[in-house]
């Protein structure tokens, strides 16, 4: 018997060497053209990774916008005759599948480039591979500050929406003007998320009189913020800043209605919607609620009348009837797709290298956005794709945009 | 039973085959087994834990975390070379195994199933608060291994080999201990508790060492799953891996060794394939596939395996007592 | 002193959504002897149900009703057609299927209804009352007054009535049970059916605060895990009893220990479970097992 296993032992070590001798067939690089993966005379292929499923599958609407999006340019004849293909796939908001499906859009689907890939650890878990294979990893769809902040490190890489940090600097200004004594309570998500604006916003403040004199966390995988809303509803604050996500949003809003605390209530941006936040807490408490906007409220009659949200709305019926067009999450695709396309057209060549440098020079005005913001960056100098947001005012049934775009540069 | 060389022709083919698979698929396809070592190893410890030892963790990921953490930790931040971290990883969670194993004992069953519930549940919480070692939320960035120039293989091949290495290591570790004095006391503790004490088996250091080794192995599989991911971050340590290893143990089928690969291969690739078929529709087709995987197959994929050998081991006994029977016959004559 | 018991209030209130829950869990127990991971998801499901029907202009008492109903209903099906199948054998199997469930109904509810949260109307009137400067919303004391209600029903039920003790009997003995003439699948489908029409209950007293999604009973699940083993799993009681109790621990603690904070906060009830089983594994009010060799 050993020495059967000795024969056995002996002809598996020749077949790896033969195996490692012939290696196997590496198609890496070389799309059709010669050129990069992903791009032909007629077509580019994106890849994006979401969650469909899972704790974050809220945000699936965000993937419809931007494939009504780009359905809606290819119907006009594409980017400059190349049609768009948007690779999708799932990863339920985990890390590994994250990094799984970053492999296999790269390596088996050989995408051009990777575009709004969701979820700041799943990005923190993607950027240094997709940086080595030296694939554009554009706008991706999370707030975090993080992708602007070393670029040296990660060229491939930028985000798009205002950062959390940007955004805390706007709250930190709006009550420099208006309550420059304010004391104030937050709520917040205990993730990078929450403490990416939580820690803006006390940077921020340094220096003013404005204090923060409570702050309560909460976990993603809490039922409910009831506590932590007594807790400080029972501090001397006369502001609550609001840093959640939808669902906790909503729940803050009616424990803040039901202990009766009627101060000046700020909501982030991410839970200031009126489909998935307000209207599940009562219109009726939501008065005088203050957050912030970048783009144009699908649910808003002020924009009822403009060219862009009409076509957006058009858009989705026509190639995504399932999504709501109500839903903001929608347009934020639609929106981060329009910026896709736009980096896309100021290629000079069909080469990954060309759609960098193209997006790193960037200084456009995508017409779902709120009139003022544009999408700038400069070189390495600036690698914050929107850093501007507007205060809104929720009165009556909707949303109403008060004063000026505020720039929050970094 | 099959002859011990065709079990051993078996196992070398398979063996040849494991070894061959980085030359064999891309990368892609590679890291994908890559991660089914990696989950194997994990679910091999868990298996001895409830199958051979019938205590049921609901907490497996929680071990599978800290070996995880552990291992990125003493890559990262203490500049450990790798392969000294599995060892080390390993060696963490089998002392966290152990202390846990013992106040573990005075529970059984339903119980236990819940404390090791909330073991799972409270881990990501450990990791965030004590955010200044682990990064938090943020997550953390490991350097994977490199593969040596002078192998001339890719950094993918050269992964997936190493990982081969050490689960190979450990499934011959389980082997051995399940075959030897350890195995047999862990398996009659679940079996008869009584008698088996009666017969000198000392319960409680059986029940803890079982808890230790099963916590040491899914450590290990931690420490490999960095190798494999390069990034560790709480999102990553759900209780919904918790849920898969179990899923894995029974459907690969509990008390076996090879039970394990086959349920790291489901939890792997099924999932991919059901968001692939429909993406709206990811949940229902994976639990339907688990329900109907249970359905078919009880006992699991090695439960089947098991049949299917029996089967071909009585159909081969009746040709050979038919053979015999036509030398009795007289010639030219039908029985 | 007013805080405290606010605290105290706010943690009753809390407890209530998990006692709710907890109360399904251990019908199913007791009337089937399994632990059933699907409960929540059942009962989520039912929830969406209800929704529909609410918006479908039934009214929402009615809504609420047929809901119960059918839930009844879809229990008694599930058991019949899928659980039967597994019964007799392994456990781990059992539970595993249990867990497919839970995953098959956590997608199919997202499918078909999406996966936005959305408002549930309350069956109580959204009003509070102040009670020696605390605030009792007239909701939680709703929940409470429905929780004890249905602990007395079940009491009833179980301690009272011949079904009852069939049901009883059928759980724990089904060999004997069926010898001596009892229906064991009769009665494993009417606990199924009961512990569904319970959860549904469970879902729209726990949906108006929470708010609707298909992740509605994910996390309140393991807090009713731990309020059914804190106060037994065969106890109905022990159930509602053990859901205010960790209520209300895990709101003393993260109000008062610092050191514990928000992060923590869910350490609490898990070391107080812990505890609880080392010292007193059937639960606070439990009954004993008794090992025989």
């Amino acid at each position: 018997m050993r020495k059967a296993g000795i024969v056995w032992l002996a002809l598996l070590a020749a077949l790896v060497m033969a195996f490692a001798a012939c290696g196997r067939d590496d198609e890496s690089g070389g799309g059709e053209g010669g050129g990069d993966p992903g791009i032909t005379d007629n077509s580019i292929k994106l890849g994006g990774s979401y969650p469909f499923s899972g704790p974050a599958s809220a945000y699936r609407s965000i993937e419809q916008g931007a494939q009504a999006y780009f359905a809606s340019v290819n119907a006009e004849g594409g980017v400059d005759g190349r049609k768009i293909e948007f690779v999708t796939l799932d990863d339920a908001y985990e890390p590994p599948k994250a990094v799984q499906n970053a492999r296999r859009l790269i390596q088996e689907e050989k995408v051009f480039a990777l575009f709004n890939t969701l979820g700041t650890a799943n990005n923190a878990a993607i950027w240094d591979y997709v940086n080595k294979e030296k694939v554009p990893h554009l706008f991706v769809a999370t707030g975090a500050s993080l992708w602007g902040a070393d670029v040296d490190a990660h060229p491939y890489t930028t985000g798009w929406q205002p950062d959390y940090v940007t955004e805390s600097q706007v709250y930190a200004d709006y009550l420099g003007e208006e309550k420059p004594q304010a004391k104030v309570a937050v709520l917040y998500q205990n993730d990078a998320f929450g403490e990416d604006v939580l820690n803006g916003f006390k940077k921020a403040v340094e220096g003013t009189d404005i204090q923060v004199v409570a702050e309560e966390s909460y976990e993603v995988t809490d039922p409910t913020v009831s506590s932590q809303m007594s807790k400080l509803a029972s501090s001397d604050a006369d502001t609550f800043l609001n840093i959640t996500t939808p669902k906790f949003g909503a729940q803050a809003i009616v424990a803040a209605d039901k202990l009766g605390w009627k101060v000046l209530h700020i909501i982030n941006n991410v839970s200031a919607s009126k489909l998935l936040v307000l209207e599940p807490a009562g219109l009726d408490k939501a008065q005088g609620l203050v957050s912030t906007a970048y783009f144009k409220d699908p649910a808003s009659p002020d924009w009822a009348d403009d060219d862009a949200m009409k076509e957006f709305k058009d858009g989705l019926e026509r190639f995504e009837p399932r999504a709501n067009p109500e839903d903001p999450n929608c347009v934020y695709g639609w929106s981060a797709a329009a910026t896709m396309v736009e980096a896309l057209k100021g290629m000079k060549e069909p080469t990954r290298d060309a759609l960098m440098d193209s997006v790193r020079n960037m200084d456009t005005e995508i017409p779902t956005l709120l009139p003022g913001i544009n999408v700038a960056m400069s070189g390495s100098d600036d690698a914050y794709p929107i850093e501007a947001m507007q205060i809104q005012r929720f009165e009556g049934e909707n949303w109403k945009l008060i004063g000026e775009v505020i720039q929050a540069e970094h | 039973m099959t002859s011990p060389r065709v079990r051993i022709s078996v196992i070398c083919a398979l063996a040849a085959l494991a070894v061959a698979i980085p030359f064999l698929f891309g990368p892609y396809r590679v890291g994908q087994f890559t991660l089914v070592l990696v989950y194997a190893v994990a679910v091999l410890g868990l298996n001895l834990l409830v199958g051979y030892n019938g205590q049921i963790s609901l907490g497996h990921g929680a071990f599978f975390a800290l070996g995880a953490y552990s291992a990125a930790l003493l890559i990262e931040k203490a500049n450990v070379p790798h392969l000294l971290a599995v060892p080390a990883a390993g060696a963490v969670c089998f002392v966290a195994g152990y202390l846990f194993g013992i106040p573990a004992l005075r529970l059984r069953g339903l119980y236990l199933a819940l404390v090791t519930l909330g073991l799972a549940i409270a881990f990501p919480q450990l990791i965030k608060r004590f955010d200044g070692l682990t990064d938090g939320t943020q997550g953390l960035t490991v350097a994977q291994p490199v593969a040596p120039s002078w192998l001339g293989l890719a950094d993918d091949q050269f992964l997936y080999l190493l990982v081969l290495a050490f689960a190979a290591l450990m499934f011959l570790g389980a082997w051995n201990l399940v075959r030897g004095q350890l195995g047999r006391a862990i398996t009659a503790v679940r079996d008869a508790e009584i008698p088996a004490a009666t017969l000198g088996v000392d319960l409680g250091a059986t029940k803890t060492r079982v808890f230790a080794v099963s916590a040491a192995y899914a450590g290990v599989g931690g420490a490999l799953y960095v190798f494999a991911i390069g990034f560790v971050a709480p999102e990553a340590f759900t209780l919904t891996l918790s849920f898969a290893f179990l899923a894995a143990i029974v459907v690969g089928g509990l008390a076996t060794i090879s039970g394990a690969v086959f349920g790291a291969l489901f939890i792997e690739f099924v999932p991919v394939y059901a968001s692939d078929v429909n993406d709206a529709l990811t949940g229902v087709i994976y639990g339907g596939v688990l329900i109907a995987f249970m359905w078919l197959l009880p006992e699991g994929a090695a439960g089947l395996l098991h049949r299917v050998r029996g089967l071909m081991a009585r159909h081969r006994d009746r040709r050979e007592w038919a053979s015999e029977e036509k030398d009795l016959t007289p010639e030219g004559g039908a029985a | 002193m007013e805080r405290f018991v606010q605290v105290l209030v706010d943690g009753i209130a809390t407890g209530s959504i998990y006692a709710a829950v907890a109360l399904a869990l251990v019908l199913i127990f007791r009337s089937t002897g399994i632990v059933n991971f699907a409960q929540g998801e059942m009962a989520m499901f039912s929830t969406f149900v209800a929704w529909g029907l609410y918006e479908a202009g039934v009214p929402l008492g009615f809504a609420v009703l047929s809901t119960l109903v059918l839930s009844f209903l879809a229990g008694m099906a599930i058991e019949r057609t899928l659980i039967r199948h597994f019964e007799g054998g392994e456990v781990l199997t059992l539970v595993i299927v249990t867990l497919g469930l839970f995953i098959l109904l956590n997608g199919l509810a997202g499918w078909i209804w999406g996966f936005e949260n959305r408002a549930f109307p309350s069956l109580f009137p959204d009003d509070a009352v102040d009670v020696v400067g605390v605030r009792l919303s007239v909701e939680s004391l709703g929940i409470v007054a429905v929780l004890l209600g249905v602990v007395g029903l079940l009491f009833l039920l179980f301690q009272r009535t011949k079904i009852g003790l069939a049901m009883r009997a059928a759980a724990l003995n089904p060999e004997s049970s069926a010898l001596v003439g009892v229906r064991v699948g009769t009665m494993l489908m009417l606990g199924w059916g009961l512990a569904a029409a319970l959860g549904a209950l469970a879902g729209v007293l726990v949906a108006p605060r929470l708010f609707l999604d298909v992740n509605l009973m994910g996390s309140v699940l393991i807090y009713a895990f731990a309020a059914a083993a804190l106060g037994g799993f065969d106890s109905a009681l022990g159930a509602v009893v053990g859901g205010w109790v960790i209520g209300v621990s895990e709101n003393l603690a993260g109000t008062y220990v610092d050191f514990i904070g928000a992060d923590l906060k869910i350490l609490v009830p898990l070391g107080i479970i812990f505890v609880v089983l080392l010292v007193r594994p059937a639960g606070l009010f439990g009954t004993r097992e008794v090992a025989r060799a």
